[in-house]
């Protein structure tokens, strides 16, 4: 059994990070796991995107074309990237800079202002923390009490800002369960 | 010990750390500059020292001069920062002394791109300098392996006192994976004394040591020669590595691939395993020394119908699985090379292609 998300948006948006906290708490959890950025000079200003590769055994190729899930945090990623994901899938839309859906109907949407709840609980700096905790609550990989930990243990040397962390961790649980 | 999410590039900093490398020497360049990065965290730590060279050229000299001085000594880089220290890989390869290097390859030829290729497996293991020297050459998959053939590397250049490359491609460094370090590397080499010029108050005898790659008498640079032959021939004995996948199967195609390329491998004969699809694989570990006789026994068991070589390169490896197969069978080869990895799909197309 293996699990692909591919996590995309412009430089800037915690992207990068997202996608590790996943990886970090999946491996934590004893699963296989391989992070794989795009690394290409496009990352400056850009499109950035990273697959986490989740399985039960060794991962063969962390070359993905199709992932099973995509957490689209701008709207060219969810334009690119929307065709590529594999039907039951979840594709998760950034509501307050994606106006457009996926237009398909054999996956699943989750929509959420990620940036509006991030600003509402301290710093928009947070939408990927909302991003993270609103997919993995629908998507149930990983544990949330622990990826929750794991996010804390990340800002540990900047402890001003976990509490608003949490509460966006919170926020994004919150409207994953009622969506 | 716990298993840690690490960078490629930070977890070969960390096993020359953990090998006990307390010399780092680098210029940077994408995309292995994070190895430069994490040890210029690191090596203080250690009380080692990091250092940025001023170009490639001069990281390759400083690299000569502490090998020659019996220290161990790592240096990292991407394809063109390689091509500007193979001169120095020449000489330090002529007047026998470890030295590890690492080449994270990106695409060539020129300044070529960033991403990921195997475009240089010509340039590590066919020379790269001039002369008669070969570099020992090891290959890793991934995060884990990279780690481990980062350690092992320093033995083995020890144990034959010469450069050893550690070659991966972009992914490799860029990729993260769980890794779980294997215990500190605890050896000394043991023989210091017979050729390192560490000064006279270090060392047991009072045998005058010089490290020199000019050798003008014609014997002298013959025997030297000789020498490093009669190391490479060893290696070709004792230090040949490689891995067999779905091998135990009556596979009609057998795929030689190194590297990720191997893992996209790995994933397409799982997927045409379901099929009823048998095709095995031959990861060479070693590029030198080359599996070469495991090659042609894989190749020419009775179900093997062709060979194929998968890199992400125009055609490179495909003329060392040539030379193995020795013309038993059909040698195809299926490459790119822009820096996008070709995907499992793919490859099933051109495997399919060839039934």
């Amino acid at each position: 059994m293996q699990t692909e998300i591919k996590f995309a948006g412009f430089g800037g948006q915690g992207i990068l990070l997202s996608a590790k906290l996943l990886a970090y708490t999946a491996m934590k959890q004893g699963f296989f796991v391989a992070w794989v950025p795009s690394y290409g000079p496009e990352m400056r200003g850009g499109t950035a995107y990273c697959t986490v590769v989740i399985g039960d055994k060794r991962i063969g190729s962390p070359i993905i074309k199709n992932p099973t899930h995509l957490v689209a945090m701008n709207r060219p990623s969810l334009e690119k990237f929307a065709n590529d994901v594999k039907p039951t899938g979840i594709i998760f839309i950034n509501s307050s800079l994606i106006p457009t859906r996926s237009e398909r109907d054999d996956i699943t949407e989750l929509i959420v202002p990620a940036n509006d709840i991030a600003i509402k609980a301290g710093s928009v700096r947070a939408a990927n923390i909302v991003a993270l905790s609103s997919f993995a609550a629908k998507a149930k990989i990983v544990d949330l009490e622990l990826l929750k930990d794991c996010v804390k243990e990340q800002f540990a040397s900047k402890a001003k800002i976990i509490p608003l962390n949490m509460k966006a961790f919170d926020e994004g649980v919150a409207i994953a369960n009622n969506s | 010990m716990a298993k840690v999410l690490m960078k490629g590039n930070e977890a070969i900093g960390e096993a020359a750390i953990r090998a006990g490398c307390k010399n780092y020497f680098a210029y940077p360049i994408t995309p292995q500059s994070e190895v430069a990065e994490y040890l210029a965290k690191r090596m203080p730590e250690v009380d080692g020292v990091f250092l940025q060279g001023e170009s490639e050229v001069a990281v390759g000299y400083m690299i000569f001069g502490a090998a020659g001085a019996g220290e161990r000594v790592m240096t990292t880089s991407s394809s063109p920062g390689i091509s500007l220290m193979s001169e120095a890989i020449s000489y330090i390869a002529a007047a026998q002394c470890p030295a590890v290097f690492v080449n994270i390859m990106r695409g060539g030829p020129g300044l070529g791109g960033i991403l990921p290729s195997q475009g240089d497996y010509f340039q590590a293991t066919k020379g790269g300098g001039h002369g008669d020297y070969r570099l020992l050459v090891l290959a890793p998959d991934g995060v884990q392996e990279a780690v481990e053939m980062t350690m092992k590397a320093f033995t083995l250049a020890e144990k034959y006192r010469g450069p050893v490359m550690i070659l991966g491609d972009g992914l490799i460094g860029q990729m993260m994976e769980p890794v779980e370090f294997p215990d500190d590397l605890k050896t000394e080499p043991t023989n210091k004394d017979d050729w390192a010029t560490s000064g006279m108050s270090t060392r047991k005898s009072n045998k005058r040591n010089l490290v020199r790659s000019l050798f003008l008498d014609p014997k002298e640079l013959n025997d030297n020669n000789l020498a490093l032959k009669a190391k490479y021939e060893q290696m070709k004995k004792e230090e040949v590595l490689y891995e067999g996948y779905n091998t135990d199967t009556d596979y009609s195609i057998l795929i030689v691939s190194y590297g990720t390329m191997s893992r996209v491998c790995k994933t397409s004969i799982d997927m045409m395993k379901q099929e009823g699809i048998e095709v095995g694989l031959l990861r060479p570990k070693t590029l030198f020394p080359f599996p070469e006789k495991e090659i042609f026994k894989a190749s020419t068991k009775e179900s093997c119908k062709s060979v194929i070589s998968i890199e992400m390169s125009m055609g490179q490896m495909v003329e060392d699985v040539e030379r193995c197969v020795k013309g038993q069978r059909k040698v195809d080869f299926y490459g790119e090379c822009g820096g996008d990895i070709p995907a499992p799909e793919t490859i099933i197309n051109i495997i399919k292609g060839l039934l």
